[in-house]
């Protein structure tokens, strides 16, 4: 599986409240609460976040509370595909199961906003076709692989009760 | 080889006889917990999508406590939501507005050792303290364990941490988890399981306990875990668990461990994480005169009875400087009126506390204990990143129950030690 995207590239510690803030859990217009992510550390980034974006950051991504809202709202700005050094288990298990690929790459540090890249999720690598490099990312287990191929966790458990009757 | 008590209880949940670090095995759940923002809203509605029954209706717990108490439309639909769900699926055990899910659950009779449960909230990992194995998942993986009454887990390495000596008056087991979390980082033990254990564990009370477990989550680990000892029975025992078999979940003297650490319990001075992280630890001393507008004793992590008991050995007799707000927000609606009945809360209404209602609030920002504009603020929390107990410009230090309520005496981050 291969992704071609923009990246925007942010540091490390990136929490749960600054993707999530507390003001859009409790939001009177849901539906556009994804639009305060990242509010207190880079307001242009939900409005100028664009489909098939990549996010990417440093260390510790997505540390704190279990609020899938966070990768949520990332994927509601149009990100597909999230790279870090390092992720918060909790956030690392919602990106699956919300079908976005959250790979583990400790070159982060190289690639820049704006930065186009491909990312191979089979081999491992991602090209930064702006820079003319390539990083080494962990791989994939399977099984959260197939978690994405189907869709997400919800599209996951949909085929195995399909399958069960 | 000998196995760990988290690995005993990863094998026993997986049907197998032994697990090591990296396997990957499917769990059954002995028990599944949600509250109202994780649960009904979230997972509740995921589940009607997938058109099928809860797995076990003996298994789920519903507790809500996070958008309880507030008078706006969006958190009254939360619980009229929460209500409805439970009311139509005939969730047997829904625990409604009693106090926050971590402390509620356990007091409410629902964790022995050796389970294997899975919580839809980071701080889950609390319930370790009771000899359990319990990590936090977010809302659709609970969706599908709720569906199906199983999940993946990679088997985690064990981090042995032993505490030794014995804490001075006026340290608690908050100092411990901040010190841990100052020394390696708010990330120092990603994918890895903490057991706590030692001296200065066992001489703890089983509450103070639960902060440490609590707290795992602010040290990255996937869980903490305490081995059940006479104290861990003696306080489910009243909490109503009857039937308890302590010793079958201890590690053996020949379990591997990834790393054995310690921290000096005897030496440890009082604690305090500066804004906006709580690996920004350091010891009180590193903090002291910084003015404060609020003081709050509150949350899953620093307002059990045992910690408005630590509260009130600093505030007997005093008074809260007049320039600084005292907030207490009991953790569970029964221990506030455990300490109503002891004498605890007279104590803390006495020296100019007010006493707010129970549930997550001040510690999300929600309700009245929410810091102000630019307002400074000391808490028993467990975490302070920018915006998440107030607004971006407000500014939150994490200490002990007996820092915070120093802290409230002098209108300034304050040792505690010196108020004993």
């Amino acid at each position: 599986m291969n992704h071609k995207g923009k990246a925007w590239k942010f540091g490390a510690n990136i929490d749960t409240d600054l993707l999530a803030p507390i003001s859009a859990l409790t939001s009177a217009k849901p539906a556009e609460a994804y639009t305060e992510c990242l509010k207190d550390l880079d307001p242009t980034f939900a409005p100028n976040c664009k489909e098939g974006d990549i996010f990417v950051a440093e260390e510790n991504l997505g540390i704190g509370s279990s609020r899938e809202w966070a990768p949520q709202y990332l994927q509601s700005c149009g990100i597909r595909v999230v790279l870090a050094k390092s992720f918060a288990r909790i956030f690392y298990r919602n990106c699956f199961n919300l079908a976005v690929p959250a790979l583990v790459c400790a070159e982060t540090h190289k690639i820049s906003t704006g930065d186009q890249l491909d990312v191979d999720m089979e081999k491992g690598e991602v090209h930064n076709l702006t820079k003319g490099e390539t990083y080494k990312c962990d791989t994939v287990p399977e099984h959260l692989m197939q978690i994405v191929a189907d869709g997400g966790l919800m599209e996951h458990l949909k085929k195995r009760f399909k399958k069960a009757s | 080889m000998g196995q760990t008590i988290s690995e005993k209880i990863l094998a026993r949940a997986s049907g197998r006889e032994t697990v090591k670090p990296g396997d990957i095995v499917t769990c059954q759940v002995d028990l599944a917990m949600v509250h109202d923002s994780s649960g009904p809203r979230t997972s509740g509605k995921k589940l009607d999508e997938l058109g099928v029954p809860v797995w076990d209706m003996d298994k789920l717990v519903v507790i809500s406590d996070h958008y309880v108490n507030l008078d706006t439309p969006a958190a009254k639909e939360v619980q009229d939501i929460c209500d409805d769900w439970c009311e139509s699926h005939k969730v047997k055990n829904f625990i409604r507005n009693q106090g926050i899910c971590h402390i509620v659950l356990p007091q409410e009779g629902h964790v022995r050792p050796g389970m294997f449960c899975v919580g839809a909230d980071s701080h889950s990992t609390t319930a370790g303290a009771f000899g359990a194995f319990m990590v936090g998942v977010g809302a659709t993986e609970i969706t599908g364990v709720m569906a199906t009454g199983d999940i993946w887990v990679r088997v985690p390495d064990n981090i042995r941490m032993e505490v030794t000596g014995e804490l001075s008056p006026g340290v608690a087991g908050k100092d411990v988890i901040l010190k841990i979390c100052g020394e390696h980082g708010i990330m120092g033990f990603g994918y890895q399981v903490v057991e706590f254990c030692g001296e200065g564990v066992a001489n703890m009370s089983a509450q103070d306990r639960m902060t440490l477990t609590n707290m795992a989550a602010e040290i990255g680990a996937k869980t903490g875990i305490i081995a059940p000892d006479a104290k861990t029975v003696e306080l489910l025992s009243s909490w109503g668990v009857s039937g308890i078999n302590a010793d079958a979940w201890q590690s053996d003297a020949d379990a591997v461990y990834a790393k054995r650490l310690t921290v000096d319990g005897s030496a440890l001075a009082p604690q305090v994480a500066a804004p906006s992280s709580p690996e920004n630890a350091d010891d009180v001393t590193a903090y002291k005169n910084v003015k404060l507008d609020q003081a709050y004793l509150g949350a899953c992590t620093g307002a059990k009875l045992e910690d408005m008991r630590m509260a009130a050995q600093v505030l007997k007799g005093k008074k809260v400087a007049s320039g600084t707000r005292f907030l207490v927000a009991p953790s569970t609606v029964k221990m506030r009126e455990q300490a109503a009945a002891e004498g605890t809360l007279k104590i803390l209404e006495d020296a100019g506390a007010m006493i707010l209602p129970s549930g997550c609030g001040g510690c999300i920002g929600l309700g009245d204990a929410r810091l102000a504009e630019n307002a400074v603020g000391i808490s028993s929390t467990n975490r302070n990143f920018v915006g998440r107990a107030g607004p971006k410009s407000s500014k939150l230090y994490l200490a002990s129950p007996f820092t915070v309520a120093a802290s409230a005496v002098a209108g300034e981050i304050a040792d505690p030690r010196d108020m004993l």
